[in-house]
This record gives C-alpha cells, structure tokens and sequence, in this order.
C-alpha cells in the first residue's frame, strides 16, 4: 500500500482517538527507552512488570469476562513456576521449551480447576478456586525434596543472556500475548464471554455451549497466566512456595481491578502503574505495604470502574448518535457529524480547554 | 493425645464459628465479602498486648476495651470506605484485602514482625474425666461458646435480630416494610466485628501474635462459610466442627501432617461442594439471576 495511505489509515484509526494515541506512546517509548536508560535495576523491575501485566491480563481474561471471579489464580502461575523449574535443572531443557510445556501444564490445571468449577457460581466459585493453589502448596511442602520445600527450587537458566534481552524478551510478549487476548475477547468468543458473564441462563437458552465455554476460558486464562509463571521463574531463577501464596492470587485482582475491569488494557495499565509504583516505594520500606495499601483503597474509593475507564471518561466522549468514541476537544462525531454534547453538562457546548469556567475561581 | 484432639478441635471449632458466623452474618446482610474480617481477630489481639504490657493494664479491662476499640475501627471503615462502594462489588473485595493489608502493616510498623504473646487469664488446671487441662482452654471454650449462643439469641429472639435475618433474606423489602437498612447494616458490621474481635482477645492468650495471623484463619473461614452454605449460621457452625476435627486429625495422626492442614480442609470443601454445590446447609437458587 501507498505510505501515505498508511499513514491517513494509522491517523485515522489511532491518532483520532487519546486513549491509543496513549498506549501507543507507551509502548514507543518502552521499546526505546533502553538507549536512554539502561540501568540493571530499571531494567528488571521493567521486566517484572511485563510479566505481572501478561498475569494480571489473563485474570482479566477468566474473572473480568467471564465473570468466573478466580480468587486462586496463583495455581497456575505457580504450576507453570514449577513446571518450568523442575523441567530445567533436571531435564536441563532451555527456557524455549520449558516454558511453553510450563504453559501446558497450567492449561490441564485450568481443566483441573475448570471442571469442578462447572457446578459453581458466584462467590462460592471464587472461594472454592482460592483453595486450590493452597492444596497445592500443602502438597509442594509435603514433596520437598522434589520440590525444595520453603526455599523452593533455585539456579535456573537465565531467560536472556543479558539483562537487555530479558527486558525485550518480556516486552515483546507482554505487547504480544496482550494483543492476542485483547483479539480473543473481540472475536466470537468473546462475545459469548460477554454472555454468559451478563446472563448464564439466556446465553444457554441461546443455544451457547456454557460448561464448554467456560472450561475454555479457564484453560485459555491458565495459558497466559501459565507463560507469566514459567517466564518469572526464569527471570529470578527461582521457583518458590511465594508463587502459590494468597498474595500472589491477589496481586493480579489489585492490579486488573485497579486499572479497570473486562478490559485486557486496564489489566496491563493497573500493573504498569502499581507494580513499578510499589518498587519504587521502597524508598520507605517500612510503609511501602501500608502506603501501597492506602493508595490502593483511596483511588477505588474514588475511581470504583477503575483507571482506565476514568481516563477514557476523561479524554474521549461518546458520540449520543452512533456511540462511537471520539477525542473530548471535538465538536461534532468524527463518523457521523452529529454535535458533541459533554454528558457532565447537559445543553452546554462542547468542552474546550483552556476556556473552560475556572478564569472566575 | 485422645483429650488433645478433643481440646484443640473444641478451641478451633468455637473460633471459626465466631469468625464465620459474623462473616456470614455480614455477607448476608451487607451483601459484601469482607475479607478484612479476620484482620479484627488480628487487630484484638494486639491491642490487648499494647494495653496489657504499655499500658499496665489487667488483662479483663484490655480484653473489653480493646473489642470496642475494634468494633469503632470496624464501623468506621465501613461507612466511610465500603457502604458508599456497595453497588461496586469487585471494588469491595480489593478494598477490603487492601484494608486488612493496611491493618497488618499498621501492626508491623508499631510491634515489629516478632511473635508476641499475651499473659493468661487464668491460671493452673482442672480435671476433666480424669486428664488435667489448663483453665485458660476452659474459659475459652466457654466463653467462645457463651458468646454464640448470645448472638444466635439476639438473632432469633429479638426485634432487631428479625430485622437482621429480614434484610439479609430480602434488602428491598426490608427497606420497604420501614426498616432502615442501612443502620442494620451497620449494626451487623458492628456485632460481627465484635465477634471476631472477641475471638481474637479469647484466644490471645493461647497463640502467638504476629501481623500475619490474619491470613491463614481467613481462608479457613471462607472455606467454613463455602462449606456451610454462604448465609447460613446452622451450617457455618457445623462446617466450623467439620473443617476443624478434620484439621486437628492430620496434624495430630499425619506425620508433617502440619504442612498438610490447610490443603486437606479445603481438600474436603472442594469435595462436598462437587456433591452440593450450594454447601451442606444452603439454599440453591437455580434461577436466580
């Protein structure tokens, strides 16, 4: 095609609109952040992030679209840990391979979990699944001398050569796999988890497969959430009990319900926020927890949807006519030309900035 | 070892069915999944350490001052940080883990991470069918089992407790046949708060504090009310009994069985919830949206 062409599509489908104006500046100046700045510790807790985001985004996948609110997630980035661990220093298969086959395992542990979760709902699914990773740790802790019992199974293979590598090893993904499960929750099927989250009953009365459906987006969610735990094993060469822990089957809830729910994009916002965010809180490491903690409870106490849905809120409105999104500068729908109204203030112009009622105070 | 089984099952019985009783209560009512509920038990505990050893205080006065200091921390956040977010479900449940974290790192700012212990209530032993037991595990147990009992009387006998079960049967109209939701919400915040918070100072003397106590009766609890059925006093209670025996019998008979407890009591919830899966004691709503 015509580069100019190309780049009327890109301006017209990206650059019209803030919020992927937004994350495409992210994701440029993530990629080429590393010529500026290349410190070891940036660079790591980066990776970290990159990694959490694929964790969190496939809670997103199970709980926000589904509406299977998994409060056990850790089972299957735990298994994948493992998985990955034991297939590397006593099989000594590189990360390539361990990781994926990590990934696997996390899949049959999605139908493992999937199955008996078939017959639940509501809160007593999300309790039940929060009993699974601690079963496993029980048995983690019983077995150790497989698996190295509270110190875990460490000396793994490193992910990258390098600390560069790892940082683009887990950029890549991240920015992959999230456009991977952002198209899987655009496609049919998602559009069915949409379903059977808004209403099981008449999503089965419509002739949709729900136990079949469901058990899917358990093993899809255990994918990625299974590739997230094979790649931080192998980034801290270490696969540990922590993996199983309560937390770590909170963290990715913080995180996703955070940056905004049944989204995919919010998920991976709320970890790249708060995840660098409690790192850097270690400058008091004393209050980190608790400032952490506090934040967490006064942003939802005023952003219940979340981050991302405030931030859209705030830079786009919706056309009334069309209910496509547009930039909040414009006056008239960029598709179908019908007035903006600002819905905050019903009858009044379109928002301008820099003109706006504060000049009186 | 037989009477051991038997007390360590009886303690933990009476506090799981504290903790998951107001846990249930709260849930029903409130319709929330507080998980900072525990975090109260928690917080009891080192409250009375910091009266009983800063302050000088005797341990009966600690013990009650410290339950209402919990209660009014328990009120407090809930009206403040969780009623005006009800309608926000998911934005409940991170508020309330965020807030039990807050709690813990409140502990571990001011006492510190080590294990701290609490003097007993009362000394010596008595003789029971012949094995001596420590007095303290008698009054606790009692004193456990005198405090569910006056809760249950509250809700079955009085006026307030037919608005508490009325509400938590139907919200809407309770609202519409006059009562005040919202204070009963309250209400109950406050007795279930105190209930744990009693569980809390009960068992102080007999366990070790630490910031991080709050985390494992938390997934017990949750496991009790799934077991139960979600709402269902009777069933918490008895699940209490269940998921406790089942507990003490692997760390007692098992060898490592301590490693194992946890795993086999959720082991067993996840298996009665594969034949009900409404729990023993639930109702299921097969059509309720």
């Amino acid at each position: 095609m015509n580069p100019r062409r190309l780049y009327r599509r890109f301006a017209s489908e990206v650059l019209v609109l803030p919020g992927r104006t937004t994350v495409l500046a992210v994701c440029l100046v993530l990629l080429i952040l590393p010529l500026f700045h290349r410190h070891p510790y940036t660079l790591r807790v980066l990776s970290l992030t990159f990694i959490f985001a694929i964790f969190a985004a496939s809670w997103d996948l199970l709980s926000g679209f589904v509406g299977q609110l998994s409060l056990g997630h850790a089972i299957f980035f735990g298994v994948a840990a493992y998985t990955s661990a034991l297939l590397n220093l006593q099989a000594g298969l590189p990360p390539l391979v361990t990781i994926p086959a990590g990934a696997l395992v996390a899949v049959l542990m999605g139908l493992v979990v999937g199955i008996p979760c078939l017959r639940l709902k509501g809160q007593y699914l999300s309790l039940a699944t929060m009993g699974f990773p601690i079963i496993l740790t029980g048995l983690v802790y019983l077995f150790s001398d497989l698996t190295g019992g509270e110190l875990g199974v460490s000396g793994l293979a490193r992910l990258g050569p390098t600390r560069l590598s790892e940082y683009y090893i887990a950029l890549v993904l991240v920015l992959g796999l999230g456009l991977i499960m952002w198209k899987i929750t655009d496609s049919k099927v998602g559009l069915v988890f949409h379903a059977i989250r808004e209403d099981e009953i008449t999503a089965r009365a419509s002739g949709i497969n729900t136990p079949l459906y469901k058990l899917l987006a358990f093993c899809l969610s255990g994918f990625f959430a299974g590739i997230s735990g094979g790649l931080y094993s192998h980034f801290m060469r270490v696969a540990g009990p922590s993996t199983l822990s309560v937390l770590t089957s909170f963290q990715p809830v913080i995180w996703t319900i955070f940056g905004g729910v049944a989204s995919i994009y919010g998920a991976i916002a709320g970890t790249f926020v708060l995840y660098p965010l409690m790192e850097f809180l270690r400058v008091a490491p004393e209050l980190r927890t608790l400032i952490f903690a506090a934040l967490v409870v006064l942003v939802l106490r005023f952003m219940p949807e979340g981050l991302t849905p405030w931030f859209i809120d705030r830079v786009e409105s919706e056309c009334p006519r069309c209910k496509e999104h547009n930039a909040v500068t414009r006056r008239t729908c960029r598709v179908c030309g019908a007035p903006l109204g600002r819905p905050s203030a019903p009858g009044a112009g379109p928002f301008q900035p820099g003109k706006g009622g504060r000049v009186a105070g | 070892m037989l009477t051991d089984i038997l007390i360590t099952t009886l303690i933990n019985a009476s506090v799981y069915a504290m903790l998951a009783t107001g846990f249930s209560l709260i849930f029903g009512v409130a319709r929330i999944i507080n998980l900072a509920h525990t975090a109260f038990y928690m917080l009891a505990g080192y409250f009375i350490f910091s009266f009983t050893t800063v302050l000088g205080l005797g341990l009966l006065p600690a013990m009650l001052l410290s339950i209402a200091l919990v209660v009014v921390i328990a009120v407090l956040s809930y009206r403040i940080l969780i009623d005006p977010m009800r309608e926000h479900e998911a934005a409940v449940l991170i508020i309330t883990v965020a807030l039990a974290m807050v709690f813990q790192e409140l502990m571990l700012v001011f006492y510190g991470g080590h294990f701290r212990s609490v003097p007993q209530l009362v000394s010596g032993y008595v003789t029971v069918l012949g094995v001596r037991v420590s007095s303290q595990y008698v009054v606790t147990i009692g004193a456990l089992v005198a405090i569910l009992a006056a809760v249950w009387l509250v809700l079955m006998k009085t006026r307030l407790g037919l608005a508490i079960r009325a509400t938590a049967q139907d919200r809407e109209i309770a609202n519409v046949m006059g009562m005040d939701v919202s204070l009963i919400s309250t209400v109950t915040m406050a007795i279930a708060s105190a209930q744990a918070a009693a569980a809390g100072a009960l068992v102080a003397p007999l366990f070790i504090l630490e910031p991080r106590m709050w985390l494992y009766p938390l997934t017990i609890v949750l496991a009790i009310v799934v077991l139960g059925g979600i709402g269902s006093l009777k069933g918490s209670i008895i699940a209490s009994a269940i998921i406790a025996l089942s507990e003490t019998l692997v760390t007692f008979l098992l060898p490592s069985g301590a490693f194992l407890k946890g795993a086999f009591s959720l082991g067993v919830m996840i298996v009665v919830l594969l034949i009900r899966p409404e729990g023993l004691f639930g109702v299921s709503f097969e059509g309720e949206r």
